[in-house]
């Protein structure tokens, strides 16, 4: 059958996948949006039945009504709602956000730069927002010193590249001159971090900033969640209401323009916004790469390249990819592995299998 | 609606491109700009479009400055055809006329069934309604050279601004263009297009702008294209032939003189 589908799709003159005929029968994409909402909500309630302590899928609701909402529902017990609450429940919550970060960010990034072979590594941000995280852990802050000093970092880093471009390219091939102002300024970050690793305390504080670095989530509480939410939030809104325009602005800032976009204004909300997530997630995270590279481009093929219906999927499989990869470690592996880690080799493969079988979708 | 051009001067920073241009173009005109390579012509371009700001002079739609004017209302005035390129992504024919609506829509919001209903209609003006479902990055360059024009028109414009619309084109899909051209303007459009064949003034330009590095001529086909400014825009030798055919009336071109090409005429070998 699917090779079937797939002949009629050569003689449509279209060779994106098997999603390509589906796309244009309207509520295609509201409809997928939908149901990959309900799957992401299912999984992340399965997710929190499992792992050391084992509980079913009533204890779990029981437990978050009886937090959030004081409803006392049947089987309700104390003990379910603490393992719940202060263990899993921050865990899978930090996962799925911060996969909805870094897929926003990395469709974002693509659109705003027209090529769909950059992520949210461009324009300096992660490195940027890592080497803030890195200092204040060296200087021994605490978590809201990590994330504030992560962000104003990656914001620094973002607007370094940004200023040295436009220097750089005066009007002029603005795009490329960020790209590479972006990679000097990236790599610049990268070297502060490796001193700062050379400086630690090898005893106590290198180890986790290497081990932050590496990306992981065990350090995510109650506590600090909402230094993780509130800005990916405040972040992701924009990024969802503004999307169509994203659109026009992968054709290029001159026909942007004429097609009545205000290319700097939208560029700039764009690449904020981006930058925001980007700093948020890594400073709770650490470097987890491949996410913002790989799930638009997943995205896209499902979906098409039409911010339209691209922004709201890219959120939902980001989410639900690093939720997923996350629960993987945290529930079969006996060591922690980092996410860092199992995102790229996970990551790069797909991405050359994607690369290999549809590159018409983005060539 | 008459767009003006009066005194201006172009260029990038503190380079000054192009100085002392003034044309002006109306509804159901069709103002051609010839020139060589290098000699100003995408600037000119660009400024005429307002994204590049004027360093003196000023541009008016029926008396208002341009300048003056935000980029929503100046796209839904000035309908842009750029020369044919490939985007990064592989976006739906339709969904590449539909963004010509973007002027149209609320800063947050997305086309709605109306405006791709409009986006629908210039391609069918256009007679390339076929394409709507097709991949805009694996089409012909002229279907999407009329892609960009029927975005332009969905843009409801008063006027086009047209780049180089026949470059890359094959024979057919230049002649198809040019056609559009004509018909877009006698419905009402004013139209600017640039072109490097001084046939097209012939074909359909009323009036024509002759961008040469000492001066720039403008007037009717007949007053600024002729040998003398050919060769001294160009600096080739060009002969300009009539000829009236039964059928279609009177036939104009411009023909070099290629020396190579008049040595092998005149031997016997190549005869």
């Amino acid at each position: 059958m699917d090779r079937v589908a797939s002949k009629n799709m050569v003689d449509d003159g279209r060779k994106l996948g098997m999603f390509a005929r589906l796309r244009n029968c309207g509520d295609f994409a509201a409809s997928a949006t939908m149901i990959l909402l309900a799957i992401l909500i299912i999984i992340m309630l399965l997710s929190m039945t499992m792992g050391q302590y084992d509980m079913g899928l009533p204890e779990i609701v029981g437990a978050l009504a009886h937090h959030f909402f004081g409803i006392e529902m049947d089987g309700y017990e104390s003990v379910h709602e603490t393992v719940i609450i202060s263990v899993r429940f921050p865990r899978v919550v930090a996962a799925t956000v911060i996969g909805m970060a870094l897929a926003a960010a990395g469709a974002s990034y693509q659109g705003l730069f027209r090529n769909p072979m950059v992520s949210p590594d461009l324009l300096g941000a992660s490195s940027g927002a890592a080497f803030g995280a890195a200092i204040a852990l060296l200087l021994g802050g605490d978590q809201i010193a990590v994330q504030i000093s992560a962000f104003a970092c990656g914001l620094f880093a973002v607007g370094l590249s940004y200023w040295v471009s436009n220097i750089v390219s005066r009007g002029q091939n603005v795009i490329l001159a960020l790209v590479l102002t972006g990679m000097v300024v990236s790599s610049m970050f990268s070297a502060f971090i490796s001193i700062i690793k050379y400086v630690a305390d090898p005893d106590t504080k290198l180890p986790s900033i290497t081990y932050w670095l590496l990306g992981g989530l065990t350090s995510i509480h109650n506590e600090n969640l909402p230094m993780l939410i509130i800005p990916i939030a405040v972040g992701i809104i924009p990024i969802l209401l503004f999307r169509y325009r994203l659109n026009v602005l992968s054709f290029g800032e001159e026909e942007a323009r004429a097609l009545g976009v205000n290319t700097t204004l939208v560029r700039g909300i764009y690449i904020l916004c981006a930058t925001l997530v980007t700093s948020a997630a890594v400073a709770a995270s650490g470097m987890i790469g491949w996410v913002g590279l790989v799930i638009p481009h997943l995205s896209r093929f499902i979906v098409g390249p039409n911010y339209k219906a691209l922004m709201p999927i890219s959120v939902l499989i980001g989410g639900l990819f690093l939720l997923v990869v996350d629960s993987v470690t945290r529930i079969f592996f006996q060591v922690e592995v980092p996410l860092g880690v199992l995102t790229a080799l996970i990551g790069a493969p797909f991405f050359l299998y994607l690369l290999a079988k549809g590159k018409k979708s983005w060539v | 609606m008459i767009f003006e051009a009066e005194d201006i001067s172009c260029g990038y920073g503190n380079q000054k491109v192009l100085e002392h241009i003034s044309m002006s173009v109306r509804s159901g005109e069709v103002f051609c700009l010839l020139g060589p390579n290098g000699v100003g012509k995408t600037t000119l371009f660009r400024s005429m479009m307002g994204s590049l700001p004027l360093m003196a002079g000023s541009i008016r739609i029926d008396g208002e400055d341009l300048s003056r004017w935000s980029v929503r209302r100046r796209a839904r005035t000035i309908g842009y055809v750029p020369q044919v390129h490939t985007p990064p992504f592989p976006f739906t024919v339709i969904d590449v006329v539909t963004m010509g609506r973007t002027a149209y829509l609320g800063h947050t919001a997305s086309p709605s069934r109306r405006d791709v209903e409009i986006a629908e209609q210039a391609l069918e003006k256009l007679g390339v309604s076929y394409l709507h479902d097709k991949i805009y990055t694996e089409i012909s360059g002229g279907e999407r050279q009329m892609v960009l024009v029927a975005r332009a028109l969905s843009q409801q414009p008063q006027m086009l601004v047209m780049d180089e619309p026949t470059a890359n084109l094959d024979f057919g899909n230049q002649v198809r263009v040019l056609e559009q051209v004509n018909s877009l303007a006698e419905q009402g459009m004013a139209i600017v297009m640039t072109t490097h064949f001084p046939d097209h003034a012939f074909l359909c330009g009323s009036r024509i702008g002759l961008l040469r590095r000492d001066g720039f001529d403008i007037g009717a086909p007949n007053e600024v294209v002729t040998e003398e400014t050919l060769r001294r825009a160009y600096g080739v030798d060009v002969r300009i032939v009539e000829k009236v055919v039964d059928d279609v009336g009177k036939l104009k071109s411009c023909i070099p003189i290629v020396r190579n090409a008049a040595d092998r005429r005149t031997s016997d070998r190549w005869q």
